[in-house]
C-alpha cells in the first residue's frame, strides 16, 4: 500500500510537471531542420563572423580605407605587401590605400547592397505576385505578360545605361538591383497564391466580407512566407554577384568606397606586378561569402520543404 | 506545331517593341545633352549639331525614325562620340568577335555541362559523384569576372601557356581563355540541373518497368530517360545565354577581346548614347529571339505541351 502509493505520487508528480503538449509551429519544425544541417549552420556562423567583422575590424586598423599612406605612394609593388609592422595586415592598393580597411568597406557595401536589393525585391515580388495570382481572370494574364516582356530583356544593359545616365549613387544602386530582380519572386509568390487562395480559411475571409486588400496582406501574404524566406536567401547572392559584376566593369560604386566587385577588379588589374594580396584578399572573402548565401539558401530549402530532399 | 512556331515568334515583337521604347525614353530623359563639354559649346553650334543628329524634333518623331532606321535599313545611327564612324560599322567590328568566344562557350558549357550531370546521376553516391557535385559547388561561387583573373594568373604568369589577352584575327590561343573564363558556372549550373533531374527521371515509374523488362542500362538511359531529364536543362538555356552574352562584357574588357562588350562600356564611359543604345538592343534582339527558339525547342521535346 506505501510503495503504490509512493509510486502513485511519483507518477502524479512526472505528469504534473509535464505541461501540456505544445503544438509544434511549421517554422519550428523548420528552425529544427536547419538547425540540424551542419554545413548551413556552420556557413551561418562564417557569415556572421564575417559581417561582425567586418564592422569591427576598422576599429583595429590605424589606417582608414580613404587615406593614402604616402610613405608607400608609387612603391605599392615593393613595399605594399601585407605585413604587421606598418599596420597594412593585407597590403595596400595600387594607390598606397590600406587593403584591409578597403576590404572591410568593401563587404559592409557588398552585404548592403546584396540585402537592400533583395528588401526592395521581396517588397515589389511579392505584392506584384500575390495581387495577380489573388485576382486571376484577365489582371492575372496582363500581369504575367508583362512580367514575361521584362525577363526577356538584358537587365544588365537598361541597369548600367540607368547608371551612366543619372549618376552612380549608391541609392540607385539598391534601388536599380531591386526593381530588375523582383520578377522570379513575382512568378514563385503568384504560383503559390494561387494554391492558397481556394482555401478555407480564405474563404471564410470572404464570406466574412474582409476586404481584397486586406485579405492578401493578412492572410496570404503570411502564408506565403515559407518560400520567400528561402527565395530570399538565394537572391541575396545573386545580387552581390550582379553588383560585383557592375563594380568589376567600373560602372558600378563610386570611389573612395569600394565594394568586393570593385576590389576584384582593382587587383585584377595589377596582376602582373606581382601583387597578389590586392587580388587575392577580397577574393577570399568574396567567394567565402557567396558560398555560404548558397549553403544557407540550400539549408533553408530543405527545411522548409524537405520533401524535396 | 508549325502554328506555334509562327505565334510564338509573332509574339517577341511586342516585347522588342518595348525593349526599344525603354531604352529610348532612358535616352530622352538623361540629364545633359551628349555634346555638352566642360567649356561648353556656343548656342548655334548646338543647334547645328543638334539638328544634325536630328534631337531638335519632337520626341514621337525621333523614335518613329529611329525604330524605322532599325527596321528597315538595320541602321542604328551615327555614333555620338566617334565623330567619323557609324554605330553600324562599330557593331559589325566587334560582333563576329562576340560571336565567336560566346558560341565556343555555349558549346563548351553544354557538351561538359550534360554528360557530367548525367554521369553524376548514373553513379549516384559514388566518388565519381561527389566529385562532381564538389565541382559545381565551387563553380557557383566562380563567376566570369573572378575566373579571368585567377586564369591569368596561373596560365599566363605562372605557367605561361597562352597569352593573357588580345585577339590575334581568332586564333585558338587567344580563344581558350576567354571561354574557359565565361563557360565554367554556366557549365556547373547546367551539370547541376541536368544530375538533380536525372535522378529524379531514374526514380520514376517508366524506368523502373524498363529495368524489370530487363533492358540494358545503356538503352534505358539513351532512349528513355535522356529526353525527359534535358527539359528543365533545356529551360535554363535562355537565361545561360543571357547571362553569356552580359558576361562579354567583362571577357572584352579583361581580355580586350575587342567584342562588342568593350564598345559597350566605353560608350556607358564617355556617355555615346547611340552607341549603348545599339549594344543595348542588338543584345536584346537576340536574347529575345534565342528565347523563343528555346520555348519552340521544348515544345517539340516535351509531348505535354498544348501547342
Amino acid at each position: 500500500m506505501l510503495v503504490n502509493k509512493k509510486k502513485m505520487e511519483s507518477m502524479a508528480d512526472s505528469m504534473s510537471s509535464h505541461a501540456p503538449i505544445e503544438g509544434r509551429s511549421l517554422w519550428q519544425d523548420a528552425m529544427g531542420r536547419f538547425m540540424h544541417n551542419k554545413a548551413a549552420l556552420i556557413s551561418l556562423i562564417v557569415l556572421v563572423t564575417m559581417i561582425a567583422t567586418s564592422f569591427i575590424g576598422p576599429y583595429l586598423s590605424p589606417w582608414d580605407f580613404e587615406s593614402i599612406d604616402w610613405a608607400l605612394l608609387g612603391n605599392a609593388a615593393e613595399m605594399g605587401a601585407p605585413s604587421i609592422e606598418n599596420g597594412h595586415y593585407f597590403g595596400t592598393d595600387d594607390l598606397g590605400r590600406d587593403q584591409f580597411a578597403r576590404v572591410m568597406v568593401g563587404t559592409q557595401i557588398s552585404l548592403m547592397v546584396g540585402i537592400v536589393g533583395t528588401a526592395v525585391a521581396v517588397v515589389v515580388g511579392v505584392l506584384y505576385g500575390a495581387i495577380s495570382g489573388y485576382f486571376g481572370g484577365r489582371l492575372d494574364n496582363v500581369m504575367m505578360r508583362f512580367v514575361d516582356i521584362l525577363m526577356s530583356i538584358p537587365y544588365m544593359f537598361i541597369l548600367i545605361i540607368l547608371f551612366v545616365m543619372f549618376g552612380r549613387s549608391i541609392y540607385l544602386l539598391f534601388i536599380g538591383l531591386g526593381l530588375f530582380s523582383w520578377m522570379d519572386m513575382a512568378r514563385i509568390v503568384r504560383g503559390q497564391t494561387l494554391a492558397i487562395k481556394h482555401k478555407e480559411y480564405i474563404e471564410a475571409a470572404v464570406a466574412a466580407g474582409v476586404s481584397d486588400f486586406k485579405i492578401i496582406l493578412k492572410h496570404i501574404v503570411p502564408n506565403l512566407l515559407g518560400i520567400v524566406v528561402v527565395y530570399t536567401s538565394l537572391l541575396i547572392p545573386g545580387l552581390i554577384l550582379t553588383e560585383s559584376f557592375i563594380s568589376f566593369l567600373g560602372l558600378g560604386i563610386q570611389e573612395p568606397l569600394t565594394s568586393w566587385g570593385a576590389l576584384i577588379n582593382d587587383g585584377a588589374k595589377t596582376i602582373q606586378y606581382g601583387t597578389l594580396w590586392q587580388l587575392l584578399f577580397p577574393l577570399a572573402f568574396f567567394v567565402t561569402g557567396l558560398f555560404c548565401f548558397f549553403f544557407i539558401g540550400d539549408g533553408l530549402r530543405d527545411a522548409f520543404d524537405p520533401k524535396d530532399r | 506545331m508549325f502554328s506555334f512556331i509562327v505565334r510564338r515568334i509573332f509574339s517577341s515583337i511586342p516585347t522588342m517593341l518595348i525593349l526599344i521604347l525603354i531604352s529610348f525614353a532612358l535616352m530622352r530623359f538623361a540629364p545633359g545633352s551628349p555634346f555638352s563639354t566642360e567649356r561648353g559649346l556656343p548656342p548655334e553650334v548646338l543647334a547645328n549639331l543638334e539638328a544634325k543628329y536630328g534631337l531638335n524634333l519632337p520626341w514621337f518623331e525621333q523614335l518613329f525614325t529611329y525604330i524605322k532606321n532599325i527596321l528597315f535599313h538595320f541602321d542604328f545611327g551615327p555614333s555620338f562620340k566617334y565623330k567619323d564612324i557609324s554605330v553600324n560599322e562599330i557593331l559589325a567590328q566587334g560582333f563576329p568577335v562576340t560571336l565567336t568566344y560566346g558560341l565556343w562557350s555555349f558549346v563548351v558549357a553544354v557538351t561538359v555541362g550534360i554528360p557530367l550531370g548525367i554521369i553524376a546521376a548514373i553513379r549516384h553516391n559514388t566518388a565519381l559523384d561527389y566529385a562532381a557535385v564538389g565541382i559545381t559547388i565551387g563553380a557557383q561561387v566562380l563567376p566570369n569576372f573572378v575566373m579571368a583573373p585567377i586564369l591569368v594568373i596561373i596560365f599566363s604568369l605562372w605557367l605561361e601557356w597562352l597569352p593573357g589577352g588580345g585577339w590575334n584575327g581568332g586564333q585558338w590561343q587567344y580563344v581558350i581563355l576567354p571561354v574557359i573564363a565565361l563557360s565554367t558556372s554556366y557549365m556547373a549550373s547546367i551539370a547541376r540541373i541536368a544530375r538533380s533531374s536525372m535522378l529524379e527521371v531514374l526514380h520514376s515509374n517508366f524506368i523502373r518497368t524498363a529495368k524489370a523488362k530487363g533492358l540494358p542500362m545503356r538503352n534505358i538511359i539513351l532512349r528513355h530517360a535522356l529526353k525527359p531529364a534535358l527539359l528543365p536543362v533545356v529551360t535554363y538555356l535562355g537565361p545561360a545565354f543571357v547571362g553569356m552574352i552580359t558576361g562579354s562584357v567583362v571577357i572584352d574588357m579583361y581580355f580586350s577581346t575587342g567584342g562588342m562588350g568593350q564598345f559597350f562600356v566605353d560608350a556607358a564611359l564617355s556617355r555615346d548614347y547611340s552607341l549603348l543604345m545599339g549594344v543595348t538592343i542588338l543584345f536584346g534582339v537576340m536574347t529575345i529571339l534565342f528565347n523563343a527558339v528555346v520555348d519552340i525547342a521544348y515544345a517539340w521535346l516535351d509531348p505535354k505541351i498544348r501547342l
